[in-house]
């Protein structure tokens, strides 16, 4: 297969046709837009399902009516429109429907701006709306990831019978690079809970509403050891974290700016090395707790006020300084900036 | 003599336990109408023998519980979003039923937009809407649908219309769109008014058979409990009260079905190819060591300065080269200056962005202003002298001034100015062959009768660099 010249935000489109997608509902939000466009051209060409929702709020719960009928269903926003999705997340959670949100982040809060951010990282990593409940979040870091990981969010999804996430940003999504495409198409089978219309399915329910408290507790046991399972989907990246003194935690663009400055500051003595995890949830705990024993420092780079920088010092039980280099705004930092900024605190 | 016949209906669960571990929480209070709109749609299900296409789609109100009745496919929904549930179901399931039911709260509150869009769709299922006047299961509160006077929790004075507003006709609303097939008002204040009512519930269901599309039935439904009325009290305050500002009537009912919109699915074989170029390209081996290029390209929307990016990274790509672009997007892209940066190598590539460049092609006066300081020593400018009158102020830079717009202009074709820079570029910097990028023009262009124009653009440009090193060598 040859590699084609793809933007992150229509790779998703590929991935998601690709991986068995049969619907989309979305609203359009500047940076994630181009997912909407490719989907509507691509899922109605292939006879598949596309539809322009009315608000974020409708698009989620067209979700939930798709997803609870077996569909393979998707959508993609930026951040205001996922603070929308909030509840109906939630609802998708506690019902146990799986399905596929991207999420291309641009700053906030509040309208902010169209730029990139991570800002997004505890809304979606900790679930966003109520309840004790979690999503799967890939972080892709190329465009190449944009589609596998879409691609291969349905499957995970429609397993555990969760929401998965995308988690992107602005760069990732508006970039492009060349993509080599997957050769299979992914089906469901199936679903064995989901409501068909036909006498087989017609005792199912979907509900997410437990009035007894004693089964509303065993339903949420139920989840958490779901999600216990589910952290065996873990994956990261490291680059040079062999004989590594500093080490940079970053993902999304920030973990691609890391990438060029760690072999930067090598050439000029810094054994830099970078831990990219690529699930945030699942998170790497155990992979920085055994790097947090051998390195001397960790930086954290974000586009935040250093939400996964949270998550990495409870990772290391604050043994070890970590650093947060942190951008807001749509500010992204520059390679120079980030190999000065090392070669000042170490 | 009329004979009274009782009798459960099919659709119906057989028990409602109320012990033991299977305790249902919540039942419907005495006099309530739920119970008889309820029965009106099982008896319904069983004559139209849909009991297992049947979705049942419960809102959050007191008929949340819908499903500890029906024996049919049930979904529990979040507050006023059935209609956009029943719509993904609608659209995934060929063969289903929807039956949305729901609460004056919940559909005519909160629920407003999925209500009013799904109708304006023409989504099909049937709403079934149960209007009481006021909030039932969070105890009483006001409704879009209280009378003015009325008093609720709420409002403990009555409904005032200078601060609550006026009660919502939704009949009236749906009525004022295209796309529904059905809309009718019913009561079921009196036992003649329940056989008419059964008449209007029974179309709406029957319009789902014959996939008819979206059919609304509003319910004059007494609330005894919450109103403060024995039932007999609240049967009357309908007929006397609620009837005169909600008109019992039929507004709607269409015979004729409406254009569908049939999709047909794609093979695997056919999806695996939907995405790929109409003419596949041999990627060459890479034969020649180069530099790393980060290419600043800028000029104002409509220069083409963003496919002029993508023509460089699919060069890249076809000669076996990595390559990223990353354009300036979003509301600036409107009328305003445009950049995409690309990053050409032989190594795999980290940071996208491009903070320095080592070639910058400025297409008009504000990219050169913004850019020129940026460029990194040694690196090159290209100017599009047509529109920059101005020369670059660095001394550490190469420059090349490439009347490109005049060329572009000459060629009949001023938007190809672009083309004519790439190919300056190309012969110049000696990365990329422009025999790829002769290639990749056809490819690419998406006006095909453009192709031509533009080869010869590209030709200009390889053309006048030769001339220009020549004048300076």
């Amino acid at each position: 297969m040859k590699k084609q010249l793809f933007k992150g935000n229509d790779a998703v489109v590929c991935g998601a046709l690709l991986g068995g997608a049969t619907h989309f509902f979305g609203y359009p939000i500047t940076p994630a837009s181009e997912i909407a466009h490719a989907a509507a051209l691509y899922f109605t060409r292939a006879g598949r399902v596309f539809l322009q929702s009315e608000s974020e709020v409708n698009a989620i719960n067209m979700i939930y009516g798709a997803a609870s009928a077996g569909a393979r269903v998707m959508t993609a926003s930026s951040g205001p429109g996922i603070s929308l999705m909030a509840e109906g997340l939630s609802y998708l959670a506690g019902a146990e429907l799986p399905c596929v949100v991207v999420d291309v982040q641009r700053a906030g809060p509040g309208l902010g701006n169209i730029w990139p951010e991570q800002g997004d990282y505890n809304m979606v990593v900790k679930g966003g709306g109520h309840g004790n409940y979690k999503n799967i979040v890939f972080a892709p870091n190329s465009v190449q990831e944009m589609c596998d990981f879409t691609y291969r969010a349905f499957e995970i999804a429609d397993k555990y019978r969760m929401t998965v996430f995308i988690l992107s940003d602005a760069y990732i999504g508006q970039m492009m690079e060349p993509v080599e495409l997957p050769e299979k198409v992914s089906k469901t089978e199936r679903k064995p809970w989901a409501l068909y219309a036909d006498r087989e399915s017609r005792h199912n329910l979907i509900t997410s509403i437990f009035m007894n408290t004693k089964l509303m507790g065993e339903h949420n046991w139920k989840l958490q050891e779901k999600y216990k399972e589910a952290e065996k989907i873990l994956e990261f990246e490291e680059l040079e974290t062999e004989d590594a003194e500093v080490l940079f935690v970053a993902f999304g663009i920030c973990s691609r700016i890391c990438q060029t400055a760690l072999y930067e500051l090598r050439s000029s003595g810094i054994r830099a090395g970078l831990l990219r995890p690529k699930t945030l949830f699942p998170f790497p705990k155990q992979k920085l707790n055994e790097l947090g024993e051998r390195v001397s420092k960790i930086i954290v780079v974000e586009l935040s006020n250093g939400q996964m920088a949270d998550d990495v010092e409870l990772s290391v039980r604050s043994r070890i300084p970590v650093l947060r280099y942190n951008w807001m705004g749509g500010e992204v930092p520059s390679t120079g900036e980030i190999v000065k900024r090392v070669k000042n605190d170490i | 003599m009329v004979k009274v016949k009782h009798a459960k209906p099919e659709s119906f669960y057989k028990v409602y336990e109320r012990k033991l571990t299977t305790k249902k929480v919540t039942h419907y209070c005495p006099g309530c109408g739920h119970g008889v709109a309820h029965k009106l749609i099982a008896e319904i299900i069983d004559e139209l023998g849909i009991q297992d296409r049947v979705i049942f789609l419960s809102p959050v109100g007191c008929s949340v519980f819908a499903y500890y009745y029906f024996d049919v496919g049930n979904v529990q929904c979040s507050h006023g979003m059935a209609p956009a549930v029943g719509t993904g179901i609608a659209r995934t399931l060929e063969n289903s039923i929807v039956i949305s039911y729901q609460g004056d709260g919940d559909l005519a509150g909160i629920g407003m937009s999925a209500i009013i869009h799904a109708a304006n769709r023409g989504e099909n299922m049937a709403v079934f809407f149960i209007n009481n006047a006021i909030y039932g299961m969070t105890g009483g509160q006001m409704a879009p649908t209280t009378l003015l006077g009325q008093k609720t929790l709420t409002t403990p004075m009555g409904r005032s219309t200078n601060r609550d507003g006026n009660p919502i006709g939704m009949c009236e609303l749906i009525n004022s769109l295209t796309a529904p097939v059905f809309i009718e008002r019913v009561s079921l204040a009196n036992p003649a008014r329940v056989i008419k009512a059964r008449r209007a519930f029974k179309k709406a269901l029957f319009n789902q058979v014959e996939r008819k599309g979206f059919s609304f039935v509003e319910v004059l439904s007494p609330c005894p409990v919450n109103w403060k009325m024995s039932p007999l009290e609240s049967r009357k305050w309908i007929i006397n009260k609620l009837e005169p500002v909600f008109p019992v009537q039929n507004f709607r009912d269409i015979e004729e079905k409406p254009e569908r919109y049939e999709r047909v699915e794609m093979s695997d074989e056919e999806l695996l190819n939907l995405f790929k170029i109409e003419k596949e390209m041999e990627i060459k081996p890479k034969t020649k060591k180069i530099s790393d290029q980060h290419i600043k390209i800028a000029g104002f929307g409509g220069q083409g300065v963003m496919s002029a990016g993508v023509l460089l990274a699919n060069c890249a790509i076809m000669e076996g080269l990595n390559s990223t672009w990353l354009p300036s997007y979003g509301p600036e892209m409107r009328g305003g200056t445009a950049n995409a940066s690309v990053i050409i190598s032989e190594n795999i590539i980290g940071s996208p962005v491009v903070d320095n460049p080592n070639v910058l092609i400025a297409m008009n006066a504000p990219s050169l202003d913004t850019f020129e300081d940026q460029v990194s020593p040694g690196g090159f400018i290209i100017v599009n002298s047509s529109l920059i009158n101005r020369k670059v102020k660095r001394e550490d830079v190469e420059v090349l001034y490439v009347p490109a717009s005049e060329i572009a202009k000459d060629l009949g074709l001023i938007t190809t100015a672009n083309i004519v820079v790439l190919g300056v570029y190309m012969v110049k910097s000696r990365v990329l062959d422009t025999e790829t990028l002769k290639q990749v023009i056809p490819i690419s262009i998406k006006k095909k009768h453009l192709t031509e124009v533009n080869l010869k653009a590209l030709q200009a440009g390889i053309d006048i660099f030769k001339e220009e090193a020549g004048a300076h060598i």
